[in-house]
């Protein structure tokens, strides 16, 4: 899918107006950088929603800093987003920009410096800095253009600060609209739609802030009409079927609606809290409640109680957070009272990357209650899979009456992606909570001996009365006073998830069935994964992939489709010893997360490949690590 | 109770059952012979038959200690948690199903210790619920560690020579919570004031908490003992709109007539360590009440469906 960028393009003095030269690709990827609170986020928010709109294939990613508002002009403040578009569906981020819109030159320094630049790639900079009154600023200004001319970049001036100033008094509050219209001209957006989409981002603003968003907007497409020579044409593809557009919190949030949920109850956590937020604005007007508690654990605490007394309930978190909740997901797993936890990773451990992917908490979820306190977790790989797997979430958790864990990430809870508009189903919705009077004899967990299975009683239900409890206890939830109770509540617990597993099907492999790497992912990485390995396979690769939505349970069937290829490895965004450093050795190693998971439970020897950047994996790199790991071709 | 409380699923429905207090009573209740525990359970199976609970619409909460056994000793629906998180099951329960009757059952170290932080937040949300401490001022279950209510000369395994910081007040703290709506203190020793607070408790609209003295005849066989035998320590604060216990006017000749409207006389009554005080300190049945203030109408599958359809318009391509 990836197509370099061919033309070489140069600024143009006004007086030079000619037809501009098109770029005409399959793909390109975009980014806006500002300092934060410049704005390039909703910029860059309202582009790719546009052209989703219009009929591209959009993956956006925001580019955020770890603070509200870091000092400005560093490059360690870079805030923004990037857009990748493509005429047919984009699974990913890419590897590097084409081009860039860059507030200033320290942000712009920070995307070069992380290898975020392609080679020849497009800069519009703000060129403010280069004449500015404080000589330390010019200075850096001249360090960093210097910096960056080692590369083939081509810079194009842009007076984005004088620009908007002939409309506002703060040009910080405006130059992303005017950065918008330079976009929307150089890729021909729809400016009706963008207008539209204006107004939709900046609901329940003035009417004052839209129109002088709206006339930034034309000011800067004007600018790129009258100074720039080159036009990019990403072409689109009419969607063949109703399309929607929303970033990965939007779609947990409107999936747990559509699932039929009452309850959310969370603490303030990044990067999860925007699932919280687009839920505070609606969920109430579904019946729904927000309950914002006092903490990570009161969140899940009351969870729990809502759950137990019949309503339909989950809790959304971070990692630190599912370290505060352990404790009682470990009670609703004794207790068997439903529950979903939505954890949207970020970097670890403690406080960690708080705005940055990584999918470090898998074995945390897996494992991290003490205790036995079997459960399920299961990871999205798409903003689309966001929204469905809340429905599977609720039906899992009801039926098997227990905690199940949705691992989602930094990368899906922000991405911007286009997917087939649900077609909603009345039957995904809870019924209110069953009161009727419970037959003669039903006890608290009447465990079907064969499966664990049981029917929940719930307060209020006439007859059902007893007492759950966090305590080892038998049918009847009487705490146990005899080891054999609790090895029959053990087992009763973890059989359910024997039954769950067997009603799962093996995965599919991505490409050949059999060869000599399958690569492995779990969770937002798998439209990277796969674009690696179609690149591989151009190479004349034998690689395949294999992606998994669960984990605990995992899916069957594993160990005799790794046994098909001559190498298995995992490859994930959390951390793993390289082979080959100093101390580490084949028993020393520390591995990739879920490569633990698969050597436990296939006995294979599956190899990871991990990185932890802080950012979501780049096709590129992962291809380079296949080669890297690939068995020496011909010893096949 | 509040309007709330009157379940729509049974609202005007035919109940004609009438409930003494042993079909409150579960199972035997396991607790040491002479512990203090055992005159509550009784004073709350008595409630409910006075009132005429449903034990199908009635729950317990409670977390972990001696005193958390209580749900399982009731034949209520009940809920045994986690140490220190009785109210966040609690607060999830009454605030998603207004229509119960919701009792928590806490001990000191559960309220005050490990779970102080859901203490202090739930007094503010003021949900309708009953909220029973049980303060022996000690980890009893755990076999005798000092709790933040011990009092500062008590040996305990934990402090062998005595504690080192003064007791907490666990009536100060509730009082000094803002939106607290209903605080009250009782003793287990004296069944008649213990009865009448937990009726006054459950008949407030709002979170009602009522720290009982508790004894512990095991670990803390002399904790409470002054105020046992001289009566004279004890001031019992009598109101027609707090407790009052024409009974005992013989009994404790210290009483003082202290109207619960009065914050901050129920905060200085809190606060003065000269007597041990049984009664109602404060008490304002017009706190804003979380399950209210949130509650909205439900709605059907249907409506739901349409809704949302309205709102992944706004996302379409």
């Amino acid at each position: 899918m990836t197509q370099p960028l061919a033309a070489s393009r140069s600024t143009l003095a006004p007086a030079e107006r000619a037809e501009p030269s098109v770029i005409r690709v399959a793909e390109h990827t975009v980014e806006v950088v500002s300092d934060s609170g410049e704005g390039a986020q909703k910029c860059g928010q309202i582009f790719g929603a546009v052209s989703a709109k219009m009929g591209n294939g959009v993956w956006t990613v925001e580019i955020i800093p770890a603070e509200v508002q870091p000092p400005p002009r560093i490059p360690e403040g870079a805030s923004g987003n990037r857009i990748r578009l493509g005429t047919g569906p984009v699974t990913n981020w890419g590897d590097a920009a084409h081009l860039v819109v860059a507030f200033n030159e320290q942000v712009l320094l920070a995307r070069h410096r992380v290898g975020a630049l392609a080679p020849g790639a497009i800069l519009l900079l703000e060129n403010m800095w280069a004449t500015h009154e404080d000589p330390s600023i010019q200075s850096a200004w001249k360090a960093a253009l210097e910096e960056l001319s080692n590369s083939s970049y081509q810079i194009i001036p842009v007076p984005m600060e004088e620009q908007s100033l002939t409309l506002v008094e703060n040009a910080r509050r405006g130059k992303n609209m005017f950065a918008l219209g330079l976009l929307a001209c150089l890729y021909a957006r729809d400016l009706e739609r963008t207008r539209e989409q204006i107004a939709h981002n900046f609901h329940g603003k003035s009417a004052e802030v839209y129109r002088r968003n709206v006339a930034l907007l034309a000011l800067g497409h004007r600018w790129a009409e009258e100074h720039l020579d080159f036009r990019i044409e990403v072409p689109t593809q009419p969607p063949t079927r109703p399309m929607v557009v929303m970033n990965g919190n939007e779609a947990i949030g409107m999936g747990a609606i559509a699932a039929g949920m009452d309850v959310c109850a969370m603490y303030p956590i990044t990067p999860a809290t925007s699932a919280s937020h687009y839920l505070a604005e609606v969920f109430e007007r579904f019946g729904g409640t927000l309950h914002q508690a006092e903490d990570e654990i009161a969140a899940v605490g009351v969870a729990i109680g809502a759950s137990y007394a019949g309503k339909v309930a989950f809790t959304i978190t971070s990692g630190p957070g599912l370290a505060l909740k352990t404790e009682f997901l470990g009670l609703a797993a004794m207790t068997e009272t439903p529950l979903v936890l939505v954890d949207v990773q970020r970097g670890g451990p403690s406080t960690g990357l708080p705005t940055k992917v990584e999918q470090s908490d898998l074995l945390a979820a897996v494992f991290g209650q003490p205790g036995d306190a079997p459960h399920v977790v299961l990871a999205p790989a798409t903003i689309e899979e966001c929204f469905h797997c809340m429905i599977t979430a609720r039906r899992i958790a009801e039926a098997f009456r227990m905690p199940v864990m949705v691992l989602t990430d930094a990368n899906l809870a922000t991405g911007v992606q286009p997917f087939p508009r649900p077609e909603l189903d009345a039957a995904w919705q809870a019924r209110a909570p069953d009161q009727s009077p419970v037959p003669a004899g039903l006890r608290a967990y009447d465990w079907d001996p064969r499966t664990g299975l049981s029917r929940r009683i719930i307060p209020g239900q006439p007859g059902g009365m007893h007492t759950l409890t966090g305590l080892s206890h038998d049918e009847s939830s009487r705490v146990a006073y005899s080891a054999d109770v609790h090895q029959r509540g053990a087992q009763m617990r973890s059989r359910k998830i024997a039954v769950f597993q067997d009603t799962l099907m093996p995965p599919s492999v991505y490409g050949d069935d059999a060869g000599e790497m399958l690569v492995v992912g779990w969770g937002s990485t798998k439209g990277a994964i796969e674009e690696a390995v179609d690149r591989a396979r151009a190479e004349g690769l034998s690689v395949s992939s294999l992606h998994l939505t669960f984990l605990a349970p995992l899916e069957p069937g594993l160990k005799e489709i790794f046994g098909r290829f001559n190498k298995v490895m995992t490859v994930e965004i959390n951390y793993s010893d390289e082979p080959g450093d100093p101390f580490i050795t084949d028993t020393s190693r520390r591995r990739g997360q879920l490569s633990w998971l698969l050597r436990a439970q296939t006995l294979v020897d599956v190899d990871c490949w991990t990185r932890i950047y802080g950012e979501p994996l780049r096709p590129a790199d992962i291809l380079d690590g296949i080669r890297q790991r690939l068995p020496a071709r011909g010893n096949a | 109770m509040s309007e709330l409380n009157c379940s729509l699923l049974s609202c005007g429905s035919e109940d004609d059952r009438i409930f003494e207090r042993d079909d409150y009573a579960s199972a035997r209740a396991r607790w040491c012979a002479g512990c203090g525990d055992h005159s509550v359970l009784t004073a709350a199976q008595r409630l409910l038959a006075a009132e005429q609970l449903r034990p199908e619409r009635t729950v317990f909460v409670s977390g972990i200690g001696c005193s958390s056994r209580f749900p399982h000793y009731m034949k209520t629906y009940g809920f045994h948690g986690l140490h220190g998180r009785a109210l966040p099951v609690a607060t999830g329960i009454k605030l998603h199903r207004p229509d119960l009757d919701v009792f928590v059952v806490m001990g000191d170290g559960d309220c005050c210790s490990i779970g102080a932080g859901h203490w202090i937040h739930a007094v503010r949300y003021n949900l309708n619920m009953v909220v029973l401490m049980l303060d022996n001022n000690i980890y009893a279950l755990t076999k005798m560690q000092t709790s933040p209510t011990t009092p500062i000369e008590q040996v305990s395994k934990t402090q062998p020579h005595g504690g080192y910081l003064p007791p907490l007040n666990p009536l100060t703290v509730t009082l000094g919570v803002t939106n607290a709506s209903f605080v009250a203190q009782t003793a287990e020793w004296s069944p008649p004031h213990l009865f009448a607070t937990l009726q006054a408790a459950y008949r407030h609209p709002g979170f009602a908490f009522v720290r009982i003295l508790q004894r512990c005849p095991v670990y803390m066989p002399e904790s409470f003992r002054g105020a046992i035998d001289d009566r004279a320590q004890v001031e019992l604060l009598d109101h027609e709109n707090g407790v009052h216990v024409p009974e005992l006017s013989k009994a404790y000749a210290r009483q003082r007539a202290h109207d619960p409207r009065d914050l901050h006389a129920a905060r200085q009554l809190a606060e003065d360590g000269d007597a041990v005080r049984l009664g109602v300190f404060f008490k304002d049945e017009s706190r804003p009440r979380y399950e209210e203030t949130r509650w909205r109408p439900a709605r059907s599958a249907q409506e739901k469906i349409a809704l949302l359809d309205t709102e992944l318009d706004s996302y379409a391509v």
